[in-house]
């Protein structure tokens, strides 16, 4: 009878051996085999959680950090700071926890988070140790006066700011009124609700990066292509020498006719219609390089270029390349959907600058490791195109310095320095009846400077409620003066 | 030695030769499981703040002085007893203790762990009582049909309390909680072993033959069989699916090893299958529980979050092969029960597969102890007690740690010794005080067999 038992206890103990096993089987098969689809789960909150567990990577602008992390003692314990935010928000864009990463944020987000591969002292290290990396640092390559003498330029009004050094492409101003603080963003509690809603519905769109991804009628600026464009293509030969364009322009297969604002356009020699910014002249100019020419030297320029990347992508600006002639000639003077970012602005001023060279624009200087240790710097190796001969950057300079010297840019004008520009004003909305956009591109170089240093394009959406008063040469130029004259030191 | 009859004595030559009480090795093994509490106690302060939590000092001697009170007492009563048993008891206790601790670091208003020290201690304290107490595991046999009533009123007591988190199984008194569900089980299990050790060959050999299986006769079935329809009657109504669940288990498994008849497997697994099925057709709580175990992400999928069983397994997959070690988890993600039911996943998270392991092995050496003092004794009733003492462990760890890895539906249970809940840990101290009980008189029956 004891023996019975005993054998009945002996196969409930093999019994219980089983379910033991089966356990153990069981938590193997989740801890090890599904472990990585389970990490990798959406609605698994442990990578939003390392995430946020330690101090994001600083934003350094002139050698100091512009942004920092707040300890909220959270589940996602790391917030983001900024300081001076609405100044920089172009830039450095929002890291809200709610909400996602945009522009610096965004594009640098690997190396500020800490989780870019290039950060680890070694390969597969972190894998053996489980360990994070700590955040990077990202170096822009704004200059801190300029940005601020941009930001203050614009006050209250809406419009946006660029600036370029011209034989680098390195991006030392990009500004955009009205502005937000992405700090409000950075949580994830109802004040970050609050403020994204609140930003959202503002009409002024606070949070729209005017500079990069805001296309804007770019008007009489854009006669620097155009001029450009007939000195490449040979239409122009002589700055001094007449031409024979009529005022009023009769648009080539319409009845309509083009106008100036000011007299002594008619036949003007492209110097003084450049100085002038006559609509006839450049109209011409433009239908008579044609559209080829035209959008070849656009191009050259950057526009109609989806990829350009600095590094967060900026809208493409567009010069229509099917046309008719009437459409060109409209095209020509910055108007129909001749379209351009400030960005694109201060390129074709820089190009200018540097001799027909363009340096892609570009804003992290480079990256680095918590400690300091450079991960990746930007490099010279970056592409170079000749947006027009050399010898037509000269002439160009020369016209755009006559702009600012005795022309509709002499607001611009710095003592003690070489300063080439161009004013537009760009009539929008149905019928022309929105408030024209003030625009005024620009370059200079100091007495003692080798090169230009700056290149700047500055856009004001409604300068004033008095229409009269809107010009480029009022209301832009004396932005651009504040941002070169910041940079150059003067 | 397990099947030691009466012919051993004869064959023995020196009745001199007494078996070493190994109360050293328990000694031994105690200071170790203190140790590792409080090494794990510490561990979970320097990653949290870089230093040794203030308490760890109190914590280390609270916990040693329990241990070695517990274990004087097996000294002085119980000096045959298993020396296994008590460190294990005092380890996964510790460990439980640390668990808890680590989570309240999460919920800073809901601190589990001073009232589990509490209750530890209360649970000790009731291991010392028992094994001075008590000095012979049969006296008990004497009390079955008062333990069967005290099992069915305390079964009964919650169903006049209001419900928590839609189970009927705790009542309120002076602030604390009580489950009496988790007492009843040892007084059941004492019951069912004292009824079986009496009438074992009743139920084993007459009654009806129904093609190859031996049914009992009626008059000997019905009262046991009435029994355990009220207790998991009452826990159906109470919603406590997981004690139901133990309760069956545990009477098959002693009818099974008292009678030897494979026929009530066969029946036991047919009213089990038939149980599930009511049950699954009939409560839509228990529904739920099973479409949750097939579709763990179905919440997910259904853009509603991980519900408790995803993040659960979320995080043991998190723990990986090592884990992220103590204190450097995000097992609080679970929520709710996080620190009772679900206290195995903060294990399997923070200390890994290894470490998940080893509690069960820990588990495993528990019951397998408990057996080996079934196979040593020779009283039916001792036999019995112990083995169903050591089965209440298993089934219950299967249950629980089935449950929250997705191996099995889950029914919420405390994972013994682990899981914040005091009338969980008191009871388990009572299992392993009774089986330091009958491991202590299976032994020295031996010796003094020899002695004689």
């Amino acid at each position: 009878m004891t023996d019975a038992m005993t054998r009945h206890i002996r196969l409930a103990a093999a019994f219980c051996t089983l379910l033991l096993l089966a356990l153990l089987v069981n938590a193997t098969r989740i801890q090890v085999f599904q472990s990585r689809p389970y990490d990798d789960n959406p609605a698994n909150r442990r990578q939003t959680i390392a995430r946020y567990d330690q101090p994001r990577g600083a934003i350094l602008v002139g050698g100091r950090a512009i942004t920092g992390s707040r300890d909220s003692g959270e589940q996602l314990r790391y917030e983001r700071t900024y300081r001076n935010g609405p100044l920089y928000a172009p830039v450095t864009g929002f890291a809200s926890q709610e909400y996602g990463t945009t522009f610096l944020e965004h594009s640098e987000d690997g190396i500020l988070s800490g989780t870019d591969e290039m950060l680890s002292p070694l390969p597969l290290w972190n894998d053996l140790t489980r360990a994070q990396n700590p955040g990077g640092n990202v170096v822009t390559t704004l200059n801190p006066a300029a940005q601020k003498a941009a930001y203050d330029g614009l006050g209250t009004r809406t419009g946006a700011v660029a600036a370029i050094e011209p034989s680098t492409g390195r991006i030392l101003a990009l500004v955009s009124t009205p502005s937000y603080d992405p700090g409000a963003l950075s949580g994830n509690g109802r004040t970050a609700n609050r403020s994204w809603a609140r930003l959202n519905s503002d009409p002024d769109k606070p949070m729209l990066n005017r500079a990069v991804r805001q296309t804007y009628p770019p008007g009489s600026t854009f006669k620097v292509v155009t001029a450009a464009a007939a000195l490449d293509a040979g239409v122009v030969t002589d700055l001094d020498a007449a031409t024979t364009s009529p005022d009023p322009y009769p648009l080539p297969g319409t009845s309509t006719t083009l106008t100036n604002e000011g007299d002594g356009c008619a036949d003007a020699p492209l110097r003084s219609a450049f100085e002038w910014s006559c609509n006839t002249v450049f109209a011409k100019l433009g239908v008579d390089v044609g559209v080829r020419n035209m959008s070849g030297t656009a191009e050259a320029f950057g526009f109609n270029d989806t990829g350009v990347r600095i590094p967060f992508a900026v809208s493409p600006s567009t010069f229509d390349t099917s046309v008719d002639k009437a459409q060109l000639a409209l095209s020509s003077i910055g108007q129909y959907n001749t379209r351009a970012t400030p960005l694109q602005m201060a390129m074709v001023a820089a190009a200018v600058a540097n001799g027909g060279q363009l340096r892609q624009p570009y804003l992290v200087e480079r990256t680095t490791r918590r400690g300091g240790e450079t991960v990746s710097t930007a490099g010279s190796s970056r592409p170079v195109r000749q947006a027009m001969h050399p010898a037509t950057a000269v002439q160009m300079k020369e016209l755009m310095e006559d702009v600012v010297t005795e022309g509709t840019g002499t607001n611009a004008a710095i003592p003690g320095a070489t300063v080439g520009g161009k004013t537009g004003t760009a009539q929008h909305g149905i019928g022309n009846s929105g408030t024209p956009y003030a625009w005024f591109v620009s370059w200079a170089q100091g007495e003692r400077d080798m090169e230009p240093k700056v290149a700047v394009a500055v856009v004001v959406e409604d300068a004033s409620a008095d229409r009269s008063d809107i010009s480029g040469g009022g209301d832009a130029a004396p932005i651009a003066k504040a941002v070169m004259e910041a940079v150059l030191g003067l | 030695m397990t099947n030691a009859g009466t012919t051993v004595t004869a064959d023995l030559p020196t009745p001199a030769v007494r078996l070493p009480r190994r109360r050293g090795i328990e000694l031994t093994l105690i200071v170790v499981a203190v140790l590792l509490s409080v090494y794990g106690y510490c561990a979970v302060g320097l990653a949290r703040n870089g230093t040794v939590p203030p308490g760890a000092a109190g914590y280390g001697a609270g916990l040693g002085v329990l241990a070695l009170l517990a274990h004087v007492a097996v000294r002085l009563r119980a000096p045959y007893a298993d020396p296994l048993l008590l460190p294990i008891g005092v380890l996964l206790n510790g460990l439980g203790l640390v668990l808890i601790y680590r989570l309240d670091l999460e919920t800073p208003g809901d601190r589990a762990a001073p009232t589990q020290l509490v209750w530890s201690t209360l649970g000790v304290t009731l291991f010392i009582v028992v094994v001075l107490a008590l000095r012979d595991h049969r006296v008990l046999q004497r009390y079955a049909y008062v333990c069967v009533a005290a099992a069915l009123a305390l079964l009964t007591l919650p169903v006049f309390f209001p419900a928590v988190n839609g189970a009927r199984i705790w009542i309120r008194i002076a602030g604390f909680s009580i489950q009496p569900g988790e007492f009843a089980k040892v007084l059941l299990a004492i019951f069912f072993a004292a009824y079986l050790a009496a009438n074992r060959n009743a139920l084993a050999y007459t009654g009806r033959r129904v093609w190859r299986l031996q049914l009992p006769t009626g008059r000997v079935l019905g009262p046991i069989v009435a029994i355990w329809l009220i207790s998991v009657g009452v826990l159906v109504l109470e919603r406590d699916l997981g004690t139901s669940l133990l309760f069956f288990g545990l009477f098959v498994t002693l009818l099974y090893v008292a009678t030897g008849r494979t026929g009530w497997i066969a029946v036991g697994l047919l009213l089990a299958a038939l149980g599930a099925v009511a049950v699954g057709r009939l409560e839509p709580h228990v529904h739920s529980r099973v479409l949750d175990w097939l579709h763990p992400f179905a919440s997910i999928d259904a853009g509603q979050g991980p519900n408790q069983l995803a993040q659960s397994l979320f995080a043991f997959a998190a723990g990986g092969l090592l884990g992220t070690g103590l204190g450097l988890g995000h097992s609080i993600l679970i929520g709710f029960a996080a620190k009772s039911d679900f206290i195995l996943a903060t294990a399997g998270e923070e200390l890994g597969l290894a470490g998940l392991s080893a509690i069960f092995i820990l588990y495993g050496l528990l019951v397998e102890r408990g057996y080996r003092a079934g196979l040593a004794l020779r009283d039916p009733f001792g036999r019995l007690l112990a083995v169903g003492l050591a089965s209440i462990v298993a089934l219950q760890v299967f249950v629980i740690a089935g449950g929250v890895t997705g191996l099995i539906p889950l029914t919420g249970m405390a994972m013994p010794f682990l899981a914040q809940g005091g009338s969980s840990v008191v009871t388990n101290w009572a299992i392993v005080a009774l089986l330091i009980r009958v491991s202590d008189s299976a032994r020295r029956q031996y010796d003094m067999e020899v002695a004689a």
